[in-house]
């Protein structure tokens, strides 16, 4: 009787389903990723069961955090252009084209107008060390420079693209309604009534009814 | 690890024969790459798009006309306090101390547990179909709510489904009877 051999298998498998597989999440996760960009300030958005998302684009964003500070920001770049342009023009400050380029480069800021241009010049390690010192920026009766920035930012995105602005307040949930409150009266003073208040979603409680 | 080459058995027999390359590649260093990318994304991505609660403001009038204005009705009116500490002080009918007609009305504490405002406000419901609710954050004296109280409130709305409601400014006399009852 001849020796009988062991089958030796091959320890090698077929890989190119995974190896198709892998690839395909790749792709797919490749084309749907957006970095998040470098925000000035970090909040943390209090939770609410409303399911209503924001719109991709033409929002702006009104940041306040537990510090009192507003910081404002805008998603599209020509936007922000125009609105440091014209704000900048109201209270007499002009940027130079690198600056401006630099802006619009900025997810948001907490910035007075004033001190805009210093700012601007610094790198981005040196302004993430000076966004925790900021003052934000001046939104009281007398020195009201968000609503400026509000309004020129709508007043751009209606020129450029002809289509209405979604104002979106971001609060940390920690920050003073005090704040908040204050924020949403002097919008109301230049009749913007329709807000969105960012919320992280959390579950609809199931057993109310009757 | 993967495809273990195949080779070296082309010159058996000392017959030469055309050297057949072999059709699979060591595809492990590509694999490694994929799947190294594929955890990046999958760490680094985001879906949750954020999501918004609405709120609408009435318009300011420029000249308000306090005799146009509409009274609310005490059988309807249910205040919301939300004083600090995550808690809620709330109370049925008018606050009015300059008219004795009116009766004082009982501050009552809860907080934002669902056994807590939301079901004052389902079993006001029941009795009064259409409360009209006023939302006021307590703010005097450097004691304040929070942001996330009136989210959390104004959800509260949604949930218990009112559809009158409305957010204020905390009036002085309901900061008084606070005071008056020793609240905070």
């Amino acid at each position: 009787m001849p020796k009988v051999k062991p089958h030796r298998t091959s320890p090698s498998l077929d890989m190119t389903p995974m190896v198709d597989l892998a690839f395909l999440l790749v792709t797919f996760f490749m084309l749907t990723t957006q970095f998040r960009p470098d925000e000035a300030v970090v909040v943390d958005p209090p939770s609410s069961t409303s399911d209503l998302q924001a719109p991709d684009s033409d929002i702006l964003t009104l940041t306040i955090d537990n510090k009192k500070r507003v910081f404002f920001g805008y998603d599209k770049a020509p936007v922000k252009e125009a609105a440091l342009k014209a704000v900048g023009a109201k209270y007499g400050v002009s940027f130079t084209p690198t600056q401006i380029k630099q802006f619009s480069l900025l997810p948001n800021f907490g910035v007075p107008i004033t001190q805009l241009a210093s700012y601007l010049d610094k790198d981005t390690e040196d302004r993430k060390a000076l966004n925790k010192t900021l003052p934000g920026i001046p939104y009281d009766s007398l020195n009201n420079q968000m609503i400026d920035w509000v309004i020129e930012a709508r007043k751009a995105n209606a020129a450029q693209f002809k289509k209405p602005t979604f104002l979106v307040i971001r609060g940390d949930g920690n920050a003073d309604v005090q704040t908040v409150q204050k924020v949403i009266k002097e919008l109301q003073e230049k009749d913007i009534n329709r807000f969105n208040l960012l919320t992280s979603l959390e579950m609809k409680p199931s057993f109310v009814g009757q | 690890m993967a495809e273990i080459q195949q080779k070296g058995d082309s010159g058996k027999g000392g017959k030469k024969r055309a050297k057949k390359a072999s059709t699979k590649i060591d595809m492990t260093p590509m694999v490694d790459l994929a799947f190294l990318l594929l955890t990046f994304f999958m760490l680094t991505t985001t879906f949750a798009k954020p999501n918004v609660m609405q709120l609408t403001m009435p318009v300011k009038e420029k000249n308000p006309n306090p005799e146009e204005q509409t009274k609310i009705k005490a059988s309807q009116a249910v205040t919301v306090i939300l004083a600090p500490d995550d808690k809620v002080f709330y109370y049925f009918g008018l606050n009015e101390p300059t008219d004795p007609s009116v009766p004082v009305p009982e501050i009552k504490v809860t907080d934002f547990s669902a056994n807590g405002i939301r079901k004052v406000l389902l079993d006001r419901k029941r009795q009064q179909p259409e409360p009209i609710i006023l939302i006021e954050p307590y703010v005097y004296d450097g004691k304040e709510a929070k942001y996330k109280n009136m989210v959390d409130m104004l959800d509260e709305m949604n949930i218990t489904d009112q559809k009158k409601y409305a957010l204020v400014d905390i009036s002085k006399k309901d900061v008084d009877l606070i005071k008056k009852q020793n609240l905070l």
